[in-house]
């Protein structure tokens, strides 16, 4: 009689050589980043000094280690939004509107009760955060399982909204008086701040999105509620036949997925900026969505890319500084990646369930 | 409000539907033949930036145009290749595209932000001289504005009176059914979307040249994601694209004339009626979307062994 | 190669000859060096039971997939047929098993389509009104106007037959036309064939029911599991000859039926009191269906696809809303209760396509043998999966019927018998108190088709109740204790099979 454990490595929902998915990683990233240099070296720019530079900083100096760290945890969170989403088989691209409207929420909570003490405070932020990507995500669902609107469209539309509301609140009702410089809301209170470690700007963030990633690990792998997601996302139909409740399951993936962006969001405002700022997410939600499909949704793959994205964002700081190019450029690298897996060279073979 | 008011509302809804009208065609001939686009921003980014660039340094604005419609068919070149010849998940080719787009755009119009160019001249129809000034001074309008009502007829002409457009049509319905038929589905696909970024392309030359005369990161500002909105709007209908595309063009020119008149609005919340509208339109109009889009949209086509 | 009677003393080539194809997918060898003569003014039926290779022979012929190795000559010069165009060119024309229509345009443009004569820029009321001339002169009566998916299945079969026609097409070929009509219908297809066969038209016939063969084809040409096995004159065919031509070893296709149906002396498993259904778009809705199963019977649904048949399947699992009327299983109502619901309390379900209906393609067996009941293995609340006991459970359920998968294979690389004897081993697996089995055997091969039978009526013996949908009605006059025809979404009759024939119930199953 084989053993659980013999079982479970043979039917596990990701079946892989770690050694083989490493080696494709790279080689993703070699031909994005040599079709990149192309394009730059047409533009009259010198990328390998730009990757160089990029390199020494990030993985060299103990300040731009850190700083990949905190481009990162925001990353972790929005990458986890759309992978859970995914499982049920919707595209959730709304993360970076789940996470403006969960920095809201959070950012209310937070002007609202600045005196509560920090281990009251957080949590309900988080809640706070929470709830409010939860909401904005249960619209577009909402509407997918009505069979109304795909959700991938409808996402994208509130992800021109929501900053939008923001701006609104920021702008008014919850503008900071007698600052004549950039709106933005009052500081947030000491106890309304994650604390951070030994003086760098890494913050608890860190340990709960490392939290949620395992948390989404275990349930996809062993838990019921994982198998039938699975089976949701891999046979709709089928699913529906053999009795499983689809709708619920498309409801709760989305809705908890956008939980879990505003919680990104809650946590870079307190984490980070320690106010609400109009615009301040620099994509955040669409590079999670792009992390998530060069990772297939694995959650290593997630660690992974999320880590070297942010060494890769933190080359886009370089390349505007020292090469004079807009920050918006980067996305070209992550378009080629994205290209580079979604066109499937015969070396990537990869299925999954 | 006055006569001249809705008159130039109605002006305001011409000149920025236009672009719309045009991206949108376009998009109805690549659904038609079962392909969705979300990378329509993106290619529209790639054609306004590049439209400009070839403006300000040739000083010509048609081939600025020129310009636009080649990149256009270019960028959708690419797209096409990801969804049509490597057979990847349509929406997710599409997002890619998008940042492509993104990216690309700011690459070449970086040394052009802020730079002045030469517009197309505006002129009004022939033969409405005689009407009093005051009324026809808003109707003076670009070439393009001229042209679009005429390209839709375009399309819906090779969508419904050509061998080539019932071809078409039956690769987006069933593309082995079309292939049974002795046409070859993959050809069709490419040439389909050639042709439907070259109208995205013209849009988005409109959008840069002529309307707001810029460039500006991100200028698009979603309209690539309204254009596809548009199409379940207009029923995969290239006449009704004309209906739809002046109503979008409309909430636009409503919400710069409310931003106008001094209304207590909060322009944040006026920026957002274009996508609530569409989020609304597309709710309204959902559940026809079953019956009347292409049976095969967004089904990737394996081909034949 | 036996030469059409009439032949024999002249010297012609044949119109189309196809020598040494071979095709695989994969691993697999779809045709296996298979040789074919087609001559003109004959029909020839292609004989073989399902996965013989014949619509793959055919495909090739008409340029839908290409072969691996072998050739075809016409008129005795070798050809290149590498796409559906050149056999266009080679006035070769194909009706596929699931029709080449596009539901959402109307009967012209469908036929438009395959016209080759037309300019680039053409005239829609022109080619209507050459459909309707040419439909008038051959008595196949169609409105070109028409959407085609609001034509009838018979109706849609004579579309295509004129477009081929319409195309100017020398050689039809027809994949299982019968399948889909009822007895009459079929004959009337058959008095069609004649005459054009009359007119000097090639015809090749693809089936695999010997009455159609028997009836009117003047050469057969019989396959087995991609080879060409022999070929004989219609003239001298029988049953016999036939049958052991198609099976190289003893296969039976009877099934063991321990006595009759107990009658209504208890309560009724399922009973549906006046439920009527809204199908969305083209689908079929179901209107006041009154019906009850009893324990231990195997009641029969006759219908033409599309009157209703598969909602009904739907509408007892759940899957299918219902708009008015009640459903009462087991004595309880349950109109509202969903699927799982339903399925825990003993309902199973075996789809006609289990790759698509009932299985995750990319899961492995394993897991797909949890689906149905997922609470069963799930311990400390949900947190854990008992694989072990699914372990278990699965070699038991499969034991049965003497199947065993390796539990770790992918649903997706198992074949269609596999699959499907797969699913009847889940479904039966925990003895459910009502199964529903929809067109349980639709492209099996005859011996997990009997495999598939023999298991429903074990099922049915021990006491079961059985709502079995299908379009054979061979099979459903073998297996049914009641048969019920649905015509349009209602009952048009209730029947004893052995009181009863399969032209009558034809004749109900399309309305006339």
């Amino acid at each position: 009689m084989t053993t659980l454990t013999q079982i479970h490595s043979k039917i596990t929902w990701i079946n892989k050589k770690p050694v083989q998915e490493v080696l494709r990683y790279l080689a993703i990233f070699l031909v994005a980043f040599i079709l990149f240099g192309i394009i730059l070296w047409l533009a009259g720019k010198n990328p390998i000094e730009a990757i160089y530079d990029t390199l020494v900083y990030t993985l060299g100096t103990p300040g731009g280690f850190s700083e990949v760290i905190v481009k990162m945890i925001p990353l972790l969170f929005t990458a986890i939004a759309v992978a859970l989403p995914s499982r049920v088989g919707l595209i959730n691209v709304g993360a970076e509107g789940q996470l403006y409207i969960g920095a809201l929420t959070a950012a209310s909570a937070a002007l609202a009760l600045p005196d509560l003490p920090a281990w009251a405070l957080l949590p309900l932020m988080a809640g706070a955060g929470l709830l409010g990507g939860a909401l904005w995500a249960f619209i577009p669902v909402w509407l997918r399982a009505r069979g109304l609107v795909n959700e991938t469209i409808s996402t994208l539309l509130m992800n021109y909204i929501a900053p939008a509301i923001v701006s609104f609140f920021v702008y008014g009702p919850l503008r900071a008086t007698g600052v004549a410089s950039a709106p933005q809301t009052p500081d947030f209170s000491l106890s309304a701040r994650l604390p951070a470690f030994f003086g760098t700007r890494i913050h608890l963030g860190l340990i709960i999105g490392l939290l949620i990633l395992g948390i989404y690990w275990y349930v996809m792998k062993y838990t019921r509620w994982g198998l039938e997601m699975r089976a949701v996302g891999g046979n709709p139909q089928s699913a529906r036949r053999n009795g499983i409740p689809i709708s619920l399951y498309l409801i709760l993936a989305m809705c908890i997925g956008g939980a879990i962006a505003g919680l990104a969001g809650m946590s870079e405002i307190s984490g980070i900026h320690a106010r609400l700022r109009p615009n301040f997410s620099p994509g955040f939600g669409y590079t999670g969505f792009l992390i998530n499909w060069l990772a297939f949704g694995d959650p290593l793959g997630i660690l992974l890319m999320s880590f070297i994205i942010a060494i890769i964002t933190s080359g886009g700081d370089i390349l505007q500084l020292s090469q004079g190019l807009p920050y918006a450029v980067l996305n070209i690298l992550l378009a080629i990646t994205l290209y580079v897996v979604l066109a499937k060279p015969s070396f990537f073979e990869r299925k999954k369930a | 409000m006055s006569l001249l008011a809705l008159l130039g509302v109605l002006s305001s809804a011409i000149y920025s539907g236009t672009s719309l009208l045009y991206t949108t065609l376009g998009e109805v001939i690549g659904e038609r033949a079962g392909i969705v686009n979300l990378g329509l921003e993106g290619v529209m980014l790639i054609s306004a930036a590049s439209g400009f660039a070839i403006t300000h340094i040739t000083g010509n604005p048609y081939l600025g145009i020129l310009a636009a419609m080649i990149a256009g068919g270019l960028t959708n070149m690419l797209f096409g290749y990801l969804v049509i010849t490597r057979k990847a998940n349509q929406l997710a080719s599409g997002l890619a595209t998008m940042f492509f787009g993104f990216g690309l755009s700011a690459l070449i119009g970086a040394s052009y932000v802020g730079a002045k160019i030469e517009s197309l001249p505006r002129f009004l129809f022939p033969g409405l001289g005689y009407l009093p000034v005051q009324y026809t001074s808003q109707f003076k309008f670009d070439f393009l504005i001229y042209l679009v009502v005429p390209v839709a007829l375009g399309v819906w002409f090779l969508l419904y009176r050509t061998r080539w457009g019932l071809g078409l049509r039956a690769v987006g319905e069933n593309a082995d059914t079309a292939y049974a038929a002795g046409r070859n589905p993959h050809l069709i696909r490419y040439i389909t979307l050639f042709l439907a970024g070259m109208l995205a392309g013209l849009g988005a030359a409109h959008l840069s040249i002529v309307y707001t005369r810029t460039w500006k990161e991100f200028m698009t500002a979603g309209r690539g994601f309204i254009a596809v909105a548009l199409v379940i709007f207009s029923k995969w209908h290239p006449l009704r694209a004309i209906a739809g595309a002046l109503l979008f063009g409309g909430a636009v020119a409503f919400q710069l004339l409310l931003q106008a008149s001094g209304v207590k609005v909060s322009p944040f919340l006026l920026d957002s009626i274009p996508y609530a509208l569409t989020l609304l339109v597309l709710m309204a109009w959902g559940g026809t979307r079953k019956h009347s889009a292409p049976a095969s949209l967004g089904r990737v086509y394996h081909g034949s062994e | 190669m036996p030469l059409p009677p009439g032949l024999v003393e002249t010297k012609i080539d044949p119109l189309f000859a196809l020598r040494g194809i071979t095709k695989r997918f994969g691993a697999v060898i779809a045709n296996d060096h298979s040789d074919l003569d087609i001559f003109r003014g004959e029909i020839h039926a292609l004989l073989g039971e399902n996965g013989a290779g014949k619509s793959t022979l055919m495909k090739i012929l008409y340029g839908f997939y290409r072969m691996d190795e072998g050739e075809i000559l016409y008129q005795g010069k070798p050809v290149q047929i590498r796409t559906p165009q050149n056999a266009l060119e080679l006035q070769i024309g194909m009706v596929f098993q699931n029709l080449n229509l596009i539901p959402a345009m109307t009967v012209a443009e469908n036929i438009t389509l395959f016209l080759r004569d037309l300019p680039a820029v053409y005239q829609p009321r022109q080619v209507s009104e050459r459909i309707r001339e040419f439909s008038r002169q051959y008595g196949l009566e169609v409105n070109p106007d028409a959407l085609v998916s609001q034509l009838s299945i018979g109706e849609q079969q004579k579309v295509e037959i004129i477009k081929l026609l319409l195309s100017n097409a020398r050689l039809l070929i027809l994949d299982e036309p019968t399948r889909v009509l009822a007895p009459h219908e079929a004959e009337s297809l058959f008095q069609v064939l004649d005459r054009l066969r009359h007119s000097n038209y090639s015809i090749i016939l693809i089936t695999h029911k010997l009455k159609d063969v028997l009836r009117c084809a003047d050469r057969i040409t019989v396959l087995r599991a991609g080879k060409v096995v022999s070929s004989i004159l219609g003239s001298e065919a029988t049953q016999e000859k036939l049958i052991s031509m198609m099976f190289d070893k003893e296969v039976t296709t009877r099934v063991i039926r321990q006595g009759q149906a107990s009658l209504a002396v208890e309560k009724p498993l399922l009973q549906l009191v006046k439920v009527s259904t809204q199908g969305e778009g083209a689908a079929a809705s179901l209107v006041g269906i009154d019906l009850e199963i009893y324990p231990g019977e195997i009641v029969g649904i006759a219908g033409v696809s599309g009157n209703g048949q598969k909602e009904l399947g739907d509408v007892v699992l759940g899957m299918e809303h219902i708009i008015q009327g009640r459903k009462l299983l087991f004595g309880r109502d349950y109109t509202r209760k969903s699927i799982g619901q339903t399925r825990k309390d003993g309902v199973s379900f075996i789809p006609e396509n289990p790759l698509s209906m009932a299985t995750v393609p990319f899961m492995t067996v394993l897991e797909n043998m949890v689906l149905t009941n997922t609470r069963r293995y799930a311990r400390a609340g949900g947190l854990k999966v008992d694989w072990q006991a699914v372990q278990q459970d699965m070699q038991k359920a499969l034991g049965r019927f003497g199947f065993s998968f390796s539990p770790y294979t992918l649903a997706k690389s198992l074949s269609g018998g596999n699959l499907q004897r797969l699913i009847i081993a889940r479904e039966l697996a925990h003895d459910p108190k009502l199964i529903i089995a929809s067109y349980l055997t639709s492209g099996l091969d005859v011996q997990s088709a009997t495999i598939a039978r023999q298991a429903l009526l074990n099922a049915r013996d021990e006491g079961a109740g059985v709502l079995l949908i299908s379009e054979d009605l061979d099979e459903l006059f073998t297996l049914s204790d009641r048969l019920i025809v649905l015509f349009d979404g209602r009952i048009a009759g209730e029947f004893n099979p052995a009181e009863t024939d399969t032209y009558t119930v034809g004749h109900l199953m399309t309305g006339s």
